[in-house]
């Protein structure tokens, strides 16, 4: 076992953890943030993908102790205030979400794409959600949700 | 004990393994030498992570060095481009000096698993991982690279043409590190990359890179790299020796083609059969010496894989 001590959502964390401990695995069963999804564990379908520092990461492929001193955030982080990131808000009113499972991926990946490119093209949605995986197929209503909140909330 | 046994049956977790975190690429080598051959490099480890659940790796002591900073670069020194290989592939995607002068690389990380996976995943675990049909591994092989390797006694370069000997395995020696990767920047030169794949973000089923450089309307020099079709060393010799000297026409790129298809050994599996991945072998090399040609001339033409 060894020391974690790591940032999530803004709040600190210290858990004593195996090496071998996925991070996926941390933040559902260690710190019960179940928000993340753990899916193919292949890293392929992207259900687990949360933020490492600044980027989105498929958690299920990072050892929670690759973690040690970043700042980690999951779907649970976006909502401020009481208030729907605006990309959760338009997963909700475009439909974007069916059975939910890809739903928290899918959002994180959006996030972090309406940051950098503010009004992206259809392609570059597609293009940015190209390694997460919806298995009711539901991809049209979620690439119109992350148009949706780019038109509407200035992707901000 | 009934409920851990079902536990195991149903979760994918590495096996109990030992960390240690490198602060400098002199602390990695320190810690390489202290636990001997059971340590494995961790870099993004989206190769190594998924290797160790399924038990196809089973290192001892994974020494993380993520924290070095210092080995993620992209930068141009004399006429060399030098990347350090910590470099995430997304970071390789997005450099302007990488379009400026290898477009094959550009071409490459497109199509090297998806977004998210680039973003952690990093150059030299690629190479390193030395998967059979790994992309880099060819398109560095057609620059003619140079790899830089670390270790206890010193600093040693190999071509990249060198660095392979055999699937999954390469010349670095357990107790060094690949630091660098130095590619040469020659006038007169265009590249590019092309993979055909069942699906966004897989494994090629075949997958080629080229490299041409000009004397007027003659080439002067060819790279030729090849992935997921038993080329060794990734490396189309035969058809680049063919091309060398010869004048740059769509007839001597399409017998390219077929020698590159000719000179490889690509065997049928889940992603198809042998005799597809040959063809394959020969389009795709005609197709990126096309794009190499015209990249040369000063056209950017692209093509559609």
């Amino acid at each position: 076992m060894m020391r974690l001590t790591l940032t999530v959502n803004g709040t600190e964390y210290s858990r004593d953890v195996e090496p071998r401990l996925l991070l996926i695995h941390f933040l559902r069963d260690d710190l019960g943030l179940t928000g993340s999804h753990w899916g193919c564990d292949t890293s392929n379908c992207g259900a687990c993908v949360v933020w490492l520092d600044e980027t989105p990461v498929k958690s299920c492929t990072v050892l929670a102790v690759m973690a040690a001193g970043r700042r980690v955030r999951t779907v649970e982080g976006l909502a401020s205030g009481g208030e729907l990131d605006p990309v959760q808000h338009a997963f909700a009113k475009c439909h974007g979400l069916q059975c939910g499972f890809c739903t928290p991926g899918m959002i994180l990946t959006a996030r972090w794409l309406l940051d950098h490119n503010p009004s992206p093209t259809e392609a570059e949605v597609r293009e940015a959600i190209s390694g997460q995986i919806c298995r009711c197929t539901g991809y049209e209503n979620i690439v119109r949700a992350v148009l949706w909140a780019a038109q509407n909330a200035g992707g901000a | 004990m009934a409920q851990q046994a079902e536990e195991d049956a149903t979760v994918q977790v590495p096996a109990h393994v030992e960390y240690d975190k490198a602060i400098s690429v002199e602390h990695a080598l320190t810690l390489l030498a202290r636990y001997g051959p059971g340590a494995r490099i961790l870099a993004g480890g989206h190769s190594l992570i998924p290797m160790m659940k399924l038990r196809l790796a089973q290192p001892e002591v994974l020494i993380d060095i993520n924290g070095l900073t210092d080995l993620c670069y992209i930068n141009l020194t004399g006429d060399q481009l030098r990347i350090g290989t910590l470099t995430r592939h997304a970071q390789l995607l997005a450099s302007p000096l990488v379009v400026e002068h290898f477009a094959i690389l550009h071409d490459a990380e497109r199509v090297i698993a998806d977004p998210i996976v680039r973003n952690w995943g990093t150059v030299g675990g690629s190479l390193c991982q030395a998967d059979p049909s790994e992309d880099l591994s060819a398109a560095f092989a057609a620059m003619k690279g140079t790899m830089v390797i670390r270790g206890p006694r010193g600093t040693r370069e190999v071509s990249a043409r060198e660095f392979h000997t055999g699937p999954y395995e390469t010349v670095v020696a357990p107790a060094e590190l690949l630091t660098e990767i130095r590619l040469p920047v020659r006038p007169g030169g265009g590249s590019g990359y092309q993979k055909v794949a069942r699906r966004a973000g897989d494994w090629p089923v075949g997958a080629a890179g080229a490299a041409v450089w000009l004397a007027g309307d003659v080439i002067a020099d060819a790279g030729i790299g090849l992935a997921a079709v038993g080329a060794m060393h990734f490396v189309a010799a035969e058809a680049e020796e063919y091309l060398r000297g010869r004048a740059a026409t769509e007839e001597s790129l399409l017998r390219a083609g077929e020698i590159a298809a000719s000179s490889c050994h690509p065997v049928s599996d889940q992603r198809g059969p042998a005799d597809y991945k040959r063809h394959l072998a020969s389009e795709l090399t005609t197709r990126v010496l096309r794009i190499a040609l015209a990249r040369a001339r000063g056209q950017d033409r692209r093509e559609r894989a």
